[in-house]
């Protein structure tokens, strides 16, 4: 952080014009800052990937495998088989540009290999030299290269400058994912060894604890109890949460991040808030204490591993249906992967809103809901007491994470659910929001320090989004529905936009809530003193 | 450079035709035996390159949600935006390639005054639908070259196409907007530097193709009047499979039709098939509904399985006990 440089001047040196030496004849910079910690050989060890070692990306000798190219090609091969999309994506992209300027890593940095047509095409002139006709015979007219250590160390740092948020993929006639080709760039890259740490610890975390931050079953407990002592002091009630126990309606889970700093802890108090609230029948479980995957970031078999304890657990349990919190890959997961890769694990009914009697039919086969879809159902049925005006210090707008934007479509549940808590409620700049939101540049597993500038240069359209609308309407609060936004926002606003802090939109439900029984109450969550109630 | 290397071939292309044909009286080879070769490697090309694609299967359903997803009944479902159901998606792939509907969204990035602006772009998608409109008339005007009689659908397309009258022969408002489609495109590459970045020599390749396919069309028709019914006779000849070579036939026609060939034996090896590969692409054509309905994966793997909560509570069993979490076995 010490050496990042201040946000004007980080502004000033954005410069679109490509550099004068075509993009395979400009050398790959590795000098740290550029990548993100390589993963440590036991959490290799412990998941059985290939290729341990201790190993530094700014050296020139990565200890790649004897015969790392064929394992490469095979790999590739074995991928183009497997997935349609990537063999289409390789094949027709017209190199239009519409993507161009689509991307946040782009738009703060300039750099060519951040387009992402051109990320893909780094991919793309393998593929060319390798498995068509034309690439083989005509190379240099077709864009077509030679698999060489120098390609391999570019894929290292560029499809870890992805955060797979698919920005361009809607803005692409064909819609061409990146995401898709990132996956399984970085598929390939593990074949060799070639992988992050703040990807492999938490997928090894997670399958061991159950979460990603390795938070053992009487931790995560010890932590509960911490929370429920501060909802007692704010609220005067003392709540029960059931964990790891059998024979309750719901399941909830929700990523760790939110039982594990600030500020989603807060919003992890507004949902045990909320179930007290309308007494929902549920319990929360230490096995599967982790809604979010980054199994995603790492490889559809790993995916679907860390996936799998969802259903297994809410059989053990015997919970009738699962209710998933605010996490934004997590529902990437859940809406378009969950049901395809386990749902032989899947024991479970029809969701049913046991307040409102709402079936969720939208959710028939996976037998999963979300949060923001189950709050709004119960607000709409006016099933929650609500004072609004205790969050009337804070003016909020709201941020859409890329997942649950372009991979799920859950826009208006939220907003309609803050609408109902806060008064004061701006909306971001058009072009930054809804489905063209803008993502926090810390997801698909980049939420880490020693790429912060890297972080904070993709962060610019959010901040400067964010930036808008603070000077305009006096925003000073973002929230948002995702565990990696509340650990990347804070240092993104801090940055962009001094003086806004991020909550989750539970959070202000919990601000909100009247809980029956409750004392007067003098602060918010974060015991902050509320309006009017400073003296 | 590479716009220069295309701009070459095209020359070179150009020439074989004209020598080929003018020097040394190869219009049987340019004439009959290349069209047929050219179409037989179009079909069987873009054929297998779909087959190729279709093989391998689609594992997961990742369509690109550009709106609001069906979930409760008081919020407004985005249904071409975000489709559930296969009518839906119907429409949302019509709506792309009939209408360019994703270009429509296109925006262009400035920095401005310390701010990042989004300012509308649509002319790439404008000159796109010209240019993509224009040949799809054009080609469906040349139709009448392989019936007789004309049908009325190829004529009444003609009779629209020049519906201006203006001049004699009457000009053909597809033969300007194709030109100012291809126009722009080009200018575009050359002007923009990003994109100037990116583009490679099979970028520039067909524009300049196509180009130069429209230029000596227009030429033909407009300046060097060539003998149309012979060429009618040639091309019935094709149709019919009794090919002729009917004398009296410019070489301009012959360096247009060779170069139709080229285009035709390019297009299945080229980035021409997104032709093809838009009706195949994952994230447009598939509803978003797997927490709907079951998606099937061919390649799951059923011996994936979670780590164990035996062999959780196994390792964790005595801190378990002591914080009082309930257990499924005491020891």
């Amino acid at each position: 952080m010490a050496d990042l440089p201040k946000a004007d001047e980080l502004f000033k040196s954005i410069n679109y014009t490509p550099p004068s030496t075509g993009w395979m004849d400009t050398p790959v910079d590795t000098s740290p800052g550029n990548w993100c910690y390589p993963a440590k050989a036991e959490k290799l060890e412990y998941l059985g990937f290939p290729n341990p070692r201790e190993w530094n990306p700014a050296d020139v000798d990565w200890k790649l495998p004897e015969n790392w190219q064929d394992i490469v090609h095979e790999g590739f091969k074995e991928r183009l088989d497997k997935y349609r999309s990537l063999k289409v994506f390789m094949d027709i992209c017209v190199r239009c540009g519409a993507c161009a300027d689509k991307c946040h890593f782009f738009i703060g940095s300039g750099d060519p290999k951040n387009m992402p047509v051109l990320r893909a095409e780094l991919m793309r002139s393998i593929y060319r030299k390798d498995f068509t006709m034309a690439g083989k015979i005509l190379s240099t007219l077709t864009g077509s290269r030679v698999m060489t250590e120098d390609v391999l160390k570019e894929w290292f740092i560029y499809f870890y400058q992805c955060t797979e948020c698919r920005r361009c993929s809607l803005y692409c006639p064909y819609g061409i994912d990146t995401a898709e080709i990132t996956m399984m760039a970085r598929e390939l890259l593990h074949l060799c060894g070639v992988n992050i740490n703040w990807i492999l610890e938490p997928v090894s975390n997670c399958n061991r604890t159950g979460n990603h931050l390795g938070i053992q079953p009487h931790a995560f407990k010890d932590i509960v109890d911490f929370m429920v002592d501060d909802i007692e002091e704010i609220t005067g009630k003392r709540l029960n949460v059931p964990l790891n126990e059998k024979g309750h309606e719901v399941i909830f889970i929700t990523p760790s991040g939110d039982v594990f700093a600030d500020p989603g802890i807060y919003t992890f108090m507004g949902y045990l808030m909320l179930f007290d609230h309308i007494g929902l029948d549920y319990t929360l479980s230490t096995y599967a204490s982790e809604g979010g995957n980054f199994g995603l970031f790492t490889s559809a078999d790993m995916m679907k591993k860390l996936n799998a304890k969802m259903y297994a657990e809410a059989d053990r349990l015997g919970a009738k249906w699962i209710l998933g919190g605010e996490c934004g890959h997590m529902w990437r997961v859940i809406n378009q992967y969950m049901d395809t890769m386990n749902s032989e694990l899947n024991t479970l009914e029809v969701p049913v809103s046991p307040i409102t009697g709402t079936v969720f039919e939208s959710a028939r086969q996976t037998k999963m809901v979300h949060i923001t879809e189950f709050t709004a159902d119960l607000m709409k049925h006016n099933k929650l007491k609500l004072d609004p005006s205790r969050n009337d210090h804070i003016r909020a707008t709201y941020h859409d994470s890329c997942n649950p934007a372009r991979a799920m479509g859950l826009l208006d549940e939220p907003r309609y659910v803050i609408k109902n808590v806060v008064k004061n409620f701006f909306e971001m700049p058009e072009q930054t929001i809804r489905e063209q939101t803008f993502c926090c540049a810390g997801g698909s597993g980049l939420n880490t320090d020693e790429i912060m500038e890297i972080r904070m240069r993709g962060g610019l359209p959010r901040g400067n989004a964010l930036k808008a609308v603070q000077e305009q309407n006096d925003v000073n609060m973002l929230s948002c529905i995702c565990a990696i936004d509340r650990a990347t926002l804070p240092p993104l606003a801090n940055y962009w936009a001094p003086g806004v802090d991020v909550c989750g939109v539970h959070e202000l439900v919990g601000n909100a809530l009247i809980l029956d029984g409750e004392k007067e109450r003098e602060t918010d969550l974060r015991f902050n003193p509320l309006p009017g109630k400073e003296g | 450079m590479n716009a220069l290397y295309s701009l070459v071939l095209v020359f070179a292309l150009v020439l074989i035709a004209l020598f080929g044909v003018g020097s040394a009286h190869m219009a049987g080879l340019f004439g009959t035996l290349l069209p047929y070769v050219a179409v037989a490697v179009f079909l069987v090309g873009f054929a297998r390159k779909v087959i190729c694609w279709a093989k391998s299967p689609v594992p997961f359903r990742i369509p690109t949600t550009a709106g609001q997803q069906k979930s409760l009944d008081f919020i407004q479902h985005d249904r071409f935006d975000n489709p559930v159901t296969p009518g839906q998606t119907f429409i949302r792939m019509v709506l792309e390639v009939c209408c360019f509907r994703t270009l429509f969204r296109n925006t262009k990035v400035e920095l401005r005054d310390g701010r990042v602006t989004y300012a509308s772009s649509k002319f790439l998608w404008l000159f796109s639908l010209l240019f993509h409109y224009s040949f799809l008339l054009i080609v469906i005007r040349h139709m009448r070259l392989f019936f007789e009689p004309v049908p009325e659908c190829i004529a009444f397309v003609e009779m629209i196409d020049g519906i201006m009258q203006i001049g004699v022969p009457r000009l053909y408002m597809s033969d300007l907007l194709i030109l100012a489609g291809l126009g722009f495109l080009l200018g575009r590459r050359l002007q923009d530097p990003k994109l100037r970045y990116i583009s490679l020599v099979t970028d520039y390749f067909p524009l300049l193709l196509i180009i130069g396919i429209a230029l000596s069309g227009i030429y033909m028709r407009y300046f060097a009047h060539v003998d149309i019914m012979a060429i009618k006779k040639l091309t019935m000849g094709l149709v019919t499979f009794s090919p002729v070579i009917p004398a009296g036939i410019s070489v301009v026609f012959y360096i247009h039709l060779f170069l139709v060939c080229v285009l035709l034996v390019y297009f299945p090896f080229s980035k021409l098939m997104h032709a093809g590969g838009v009706f195949l692409s994952p994230t447009r054509n598939m509803p978003n509904d797997t927490r709907i309905n079951h998606h099937e994966n061919p390649w799951n793997d059923p011996n994936i399985k979670p780590h164990s909560y035996e062999a959780y509570e196994d390792e964790f069993r005595e801190p378990m006990i002591e914080a009082g979490l309930p257990v499924d076995k005491k020891a």
